[in-house]
């Protein structure tokens, strides 16, 4: 009896959390796929018509947003890692006992609203701005150079969002490095460098691996950055998503649309775990 | 460089301490190019923070705040509620936090303790769900959560808010408490039951103090979570506003500095509580 009971037990403690999950996180995914092959407008309502159209017409018709999404995603990340790396190499292996000082430090952004943060940087870099009015009137740049509304300006607002996502697994690869096998290297005539390459970084790549992950997902699917920071050239996918459900009330445009993202991201994301062995992925990213 | 590697090997013991001490200021001056750049790193995370506080105490004639004008601090004052609208949305921003946080705290401690401290069929797809539930793109995340509460002719609005914010938060805390309850050790627990404690008592007396830490950072990522949130948030609220969903709508007709007197105070709420913490626990371990 206890026995049984014991057996119980866990799925007893999932039970609550589970079911949540199970309506409000699963269940909207079915909806949202039901909802992609409907036709219909708000007034009269939305029935299934098993119309896939909406698929090839959304691929078609805002392939600039997908491949937007994709390269600014994709840019952002690739910064990231360049950014973050040699912060989170000195930090594990100098920080000494400030180590948690300065990784707080880094994440003191969270601490700020994420669309605050942004039109801030829309504020600081404005066209007359704090940064380059100064900077026009003392006629350092050219009256019509702007810094807004440009591709660049989309790419750096979302490396510095999601920066700290990155800094923090590299981190904690890093920091689990026993630094005996470094000293290994050296001893067996490893150079500086020669350490680094080949015992450091390898150690260190899961930690890059679960960043990625955790930057561009995010990156990729974000609206808020290419609507502060960008101008009408630089929408991505997630904007028109946006669009055609809160403005066009497009409902199954906005569903296949979505649908297909989360596809892409899905493919790439097992992909990309395909090629690194998924227990690593999952286990850095868990970690 | 490549010199001093080659002597050591070839010649006798004195000479290893040589090439060391003259490489030393190589290393430092590498380490302290690494220190400036982490300063340089932390300068730019902190900069447009540091222009939300300072233009909290600007004085513009308006509502549009981008531009230095003069010193003030009425906006620190009871003139920090001159919006009802943005009054509304901090308070909803805070009790949809503090409902989400109690509710998804709760659900998600249960199942990192199923996942930390149980082995069962089905703890894999348990995991998995968990994994995707964090890595989901919160567009998808949102737009799928509108259509379904659109299916099922929810009108959306403040419970919709909270539904919404307990689902994305519990997997937070899940894994949060899942990385504590495995250390466990079961040994206590099952000496607390050879002692004569009920499955309860053992709960509450040995298991629940033990990963206390981590529901309680588990709780507090969640309200972090929660209270900033905004792209899942924007599908699913209606015409309910939230404190980021107000200061998106607002930004075209400029953000009145009141908007930035708030954000600072939760910078300096949020700041203030994670070294708090951090120094309470340094303090325990001591």
């Amino acid at each position: 009896m206890s026995k049984l009971r014991s057996r119980l037990v866990p799925y007893l403690l999932i039970l609550p959390g589970g079911f949540w999950l199970a309506v409000f996180f699963a269940a909207p995914l079915i909806f949202l796929i039901s909802m992609s092959i409907q036709t219909g407008n708000v007034t009269s309502g939305f029935t299934v018509t098993w119309h896939f159209a909406e698929y090839w017409l959304g691929l078609k018709g805002y392939s600039q947003q997908f491949l937007h999404s994709l390269y600014y995603g994709g840019a952002a990340t690739a910064l990231c890692i360049l950014l973050s790396y040699p912060t989170a190499y000195w930090i594990a292996f100098k920080g000494g006992t400030r180590k948690t000082t300065y990784l707080f430090l880094i994440l003191l952004p969270f601490f700020v609203s994420f669309v605050l943060r942004t039109i801030s940087w829309q504020y600081i870099l404005a066209d007359n701005g704090l940064v380059l009015g100064p900077l026009k009137s003392a006629g350092l740049l050219p009256e019509n150079f702007r810094i807004l509304a440009t591709t660049g300006a989309v790419i750096g607002g979302l490396t510095y969002n999601y920066l700290p996502f990155m800094v923090l697994p590299i981190y904690v690869a890093l920091e689990r490095i026993d630094f005996r096998v470094v000293e290994a290297a050296h001893d067996l005539y490893a150079n500086k460098f020669e350490a680094f390459r080949r015992v450091v970084l390898p150690l260190s790549l899961p930690g890059v691996f679960a960043g990625v992950l955790l930057n561009f997902v995010p990156a990729a699917s974000d609206y808020v950055n290419a609507q502060v920071l960008g101008g009408p050239n630089n929408t991505m996918i997630g904007n028109i998503i946006q669009d055609q459900y809160l403005y066009n009330t497009d409902y199954p445009m906005g569903a296949a649309l979505s649908f297909t993202l989360m596809a892409f991201l899905l493919i790439g994301i097992f992909a990309y775990a395909r090629a690194l062995g998924t227990e690593n992925v999952l286990e850095a990213a868990a970690a | 460089m490549s010199t001093s590697v080659l002597t050591p090997a070839s010649s006798g013991l004195r000479v290893p301490e040589q090439p060391a001490r003259r490489r030393r200021p190589k290393v430092r001056f590498g380490d302290r190019l690494l220190h400036v750049y982490t300063w340089l790193l932390i300068g730019w995370l902190a900069l447009p923070i540091a222009a939300v506080a300072l233009f909290s105490f600007n004085n513009p004639k308006g509502r549009l705040n981008i531009l230095w004008v003069g010193f003030t601090l009425k906006w620190w004052g009871p003139k920090l509620f001159e919006y009802p609208d943005l009054t509304r949305a901090m308070w909803n921003s805070i009790t949809i936090g503090v409902i989400a946080t109690v509710a998804s705290t709760v659900l998600g401690t249960l199942i990192g303790l199923a996942l930390g401290k149980h082995k069962f069929r089905g703890q894999n797809v348990t995991n998995l769900l968990q994994f995707a539930a964090i890595s989901a793109p919160e567009i998808v995340l949102g737009s799928s959560l509108l259509t379904f509460f659109l299916t099922l002719g929810v009108q959306p609005g403040y419970p919709t808010i909270v539904i919404a914010h307990i689902a994305f938060c519990l997997s937070f805390v899940a894994v949060t408490v899942r990385a504590r309850a495995l250390t466990l050790d079961p040994f206590i627990e099952e000496a607390a039951r050879d002692l004569g404690a009920g499955p309860w008592a053992t709960f509450r007396l040995v298991t629940l103090p033990l990963i206390w830490p981590g529901v309680m950072s588990g709780a507090l990522l969640a309200f972090a979570l929660s209270i900033d949130d905004f792209i899942t948030t924007n599908f699913v609220a209606g015409s309910v506003q939230t404190y980021p969903l107000y200061i998106w709508g607002a930004s075209r007709e400029g953000l009145p500095p009141q908007v930035n007197v708030m954000g600072t105070i939760i910078f300096m709420f949020g700041a203030g509580l994670a070294i708090f913490n951090s120094v309470r626990a340094r303090r325990a371990r001591a």
